[in-house]
């Protein structure tokens, strides 16, 4: 099993993150060709014919998104979606990092088929150096005229603006981005109107992930058909894949959609550590439904991770091994969602609020089988009663590990119970804890 | 109207100690008029943060798009989102202060109280979990209480996006890993001493890639280790507990 790598090609140059280099590479010249060689309709085809599905989470056909974009004379907006924040995803720092020209050069593009001329990059707080990277690169395209008014002297303007988050997981979701770009607190809006018809300043907006408008110059330079021989059915390209948790080599791994996720887990991130095996994994970042050994041998695609009941999200593995246990690990995930909730949607806010509740609870020897039932029910009534997926990015996951792994939460009450008892025992006399245990009290 | 008044000053602690019906935050003052948009004449601001405010309205069609990267700058200046750095801002912007402060806290990174002007984020989000970040976390909040590091904001973080390094740190944007808990106390020097914090540890420096993981401890047996009587079968050897059952693992 190994890589194939057409977005990460030339990833080791030294200086990637250098026009010189860069332009060196052939960078830029998809940018030529779709400007002075191609109509704005040409590149939308390209985009649209290459499969291309958004690498953000949704799946969603990038080109098919940029046509919903209306045509006329208003002001148009792209954005590019660098807020990765969903735990277990780290593609897009590596690819801000070091090859930030081709993340600018995608952007251009992007909005040539979408007709914008104003874009902004928001990237998440946190990313400061790799946003510092992102401004330097900014200002070389600036420099060289790839960016500005009448570009390469074709009829296209296109303006870009590095916009820093400053850390809010809900601005990752793309109303919940708008809102933060607007400058207000990062609430989701409700959709319809979707971004491409009222979104930025109330203008058309074209929203996008890093790693799919990086793959916009791969595609115009050699042709939605070169594109559409990587991977299998409709999840076509190379995806780059995050696997990190207890494996003995994480990282980033760029492979065609569709080998099987045993290669990804086993094969290129090494597997669990030594002596130790896999309890379950996240197949698409911490909002995806767990999976369990028996799905190891599936095609890492769109649709085969839907069919067994999860998704491909992000397209982020955190591995699990079995000598995690899974309350911990559930009640942290409860209170990642717990914090990052913005509020608005009561059944998100609460439910997230509970579900951490009642974890504590079990956790601390306090819980009952009925919580546990209680619990999967709050998580089926978050599921599509929220305005965005925050909500159910928790409530599928800690669903899923109530359905594969009920009887080990009960095995935690249980002893958790114990150990509490053996507490208040501790805190009896000596005469007592006799007397308490001849009566089989405990 | 109160905009032309230097606001009251504010006796925190007190604030601290008394205890606001449910429902209150402390930040409400219902013995004062709500701030309006300040007077830009009344409001003195530093000339740098003038000029970096102004320049980020500049680059958007709406100059409320500007309020995170003025925030930002602000708290760069201050330390914090204080109040006086929200009228400045307000100023500047000419937007209510109540605007500016329900932004500010939204938003992790900006402070609503002087926490710091410098920062440790210990991610210890769920794909730093099963590496004993927590472990991390606490090993270095720890050793800060005992170097006695001051003006140096010391907290857990949500997912920093760099699980391939994890457990790992953010320090002041440098991020740094795989951490355990040794490292503790060479960060927390580096920190209080201004040095560059696990020098080429960082994948800010050139040619760094994560290393493969040491084996990692075992964990718990697969098999519950409860004791009969309750509590592990540790806790109920320490202290002498009989099993009631006769001990169902077997145990000579």
């Amino acid at each position: 099993m190994s890589e194939t790598r057409i977005l990460l090609a030339n990833i080791d140059e030294p200086d990637l993150n250098t026009i010189a280099v860069y332009e060196r590479l052939g960078g830029y010249r998809p940018l030529r060709k779709a400007l002075l060689e191609m109509t704005p309709e040409e590149v939308l085809e390209q985009l649209e014919g290459s499969g291309l599905r958004g690498r953000g989470g949704a799946g969603f056909s990038m080109g098919k998104k940029a046509s919903f974009i209306p045509k006329g004379t208003m002001d148009k907006y792209l954005c590019c979606n660098a807020d990765e924040s969903e735990p277990g995803a780290f593609k897009d720092r590596l690819l801000l990092q070091k090859n930030p020209h081709l993340l600018i050069e995608g952007c251009i593009i992007g909005s040539i088929a979408a007709g914008a001329n104003k874009g902004f990059i928001f990237i998440r707080g946190e990313y400061s150096f790799q946003a510092d990277i992102l401004d330097a690169a900014l200002v070389e395209a600036y420099e060289r005229g790839y960016l500005g008014p009448r570009i390469l002297g074709s009829e296209h303007s296109f303006d870009l603006v590095v916009h820093r988050g400053q850390g809010a997981y809900i601005c990752g979701e793309e109303t919940g981005l708008l809102d933060a770009l607007e400058g207000k607190r990062g609430n989701p809006r409700l959709k319809p109107p979707f971004p491409a018809n009222q979104g930025l300043y109330q203008g058309p907006t074209l929203i996008n992930n890093v790693e799919t408008l990086c793959n916009a110059p791969l595609i115009v330079d050699r042709g939605a058909d070169w594109y559409r021989q990587f991977g299998q059915g409709n999840s076509t390209g190379t995806k780059i894949v995050s696997v990190s948790g207890n494996v003995q080599q994480p990282g980033n791994f760029e492979v065609e959609l569709g080998i099987p996720v045993r290669g990804l887990i086993y094969d290129l991130a090494g597997g669990p550590p030594e002596g130790r095996d896999l309890k379950c994994f996240f197949p698409g970042g911490s909002s995806s439904p767990v999976l369990t050994k028996e799905h190891l041998d599936l095609p890492y695609t769109f649709e085969d991770m839907a069919k067994a009941g999860s998704m491909l999200g992000s397209g982020s593995i955190i591995v699990v091994d079995d000598s995690q246990p899974l309350v911990p690990l559930a009640l942290r995930l409860a209170e990642f969602y717990r914090h990052e909730s913005c509020g608005k949607c009561v059944p998100c806010r609460e439910g997230t609020n509970w579900t951490v509740k009642m974890l504590e609870r079990i956790d601390e020897g306090e819980g009952t089988p009925m919580d546990l039932d209680i619990m999967s029910e709050v998580q089926g009534n978050i599921i599509g009663n929220c305005l965005c997926v925050l909500g159910d990015s928790m409530a599928m996951p800690i669903g899923s590990m109530l359905v594969h792994f009920r009887e080990e939460f009960e095995q935690h009450m249980e002893a958790a119970r114990a150990r509490r008892d053996l507490q208040e025992m501790q805190a009896l006399g000596a005469g007592e804890l006799a007397a308490v245990l001849e009566a089989g009290a405990v | 109207m109160s905009f032309d008044r230097e606001p009251p000053a504010r006796d925190e602690a007190a604030l601290r100690a008394t205890r606001l019906p449910p429902g209150w935050d402390e930040a409400v003052r219902l013995d004062e008029d709500p701030a309006t948009v300040p007077d830009p004449a009344a409001v003195e601001v530093p000339a740098d943060l003038r000029a970096e405010i102004e320049a980020s309205m500049a680059k958007y069609p709406d100059r409320h798009s500007a309020v995170l990267p003025a925030l930002d700058a602000a708290q760069r200046h201050h330390g914090w989102c204080s109040p006086e750095a929200l009228r400045q801002i307000a100023a500047v912007m000419q937007v209510t202060p109540a605007y500016l402060s329900s932004v500010a806290t939204f938003y992790d990174m900006l402070r609503t109280r002087p926490a710091g002007r410098r920062y440790v984020y210990v991610c210890t989000g769920v794909a730093c979990h099963p590496r004993n970040a927590k472990a991390v976390y606490e090993a270095i909040a720890a050793e800060a209480a005992e170097q006695g590091l001051e003006d140096v904001e010391i907290r857990e973080f949500e997912c920093l996006g760099a699980c391939d390094m994890a457990p790992m740190a953010s320090v002041d944007g440098r991020y740094v890993g795989p951490l355990d808990e040794s490292d503790a106390p060479g960060l927390v020097t580096a920190v209080k001493e201004g040095r560059e914090v696990l020098p080429g540890r960082s994948i800010a420096d050139p040619g760094y890639q994560v290393p493969p993981s040491p084996r990692q401890p075992p964990g718990p047996p697969d098999e519950p280790d409860v004791h009969p009587a309750g509590g592990t079968w540790k806790e109920a050897e320490l202290l002498d507990v009989p099993p009631a059952d006769g001990g169902r693992r077997g145990r000579s």
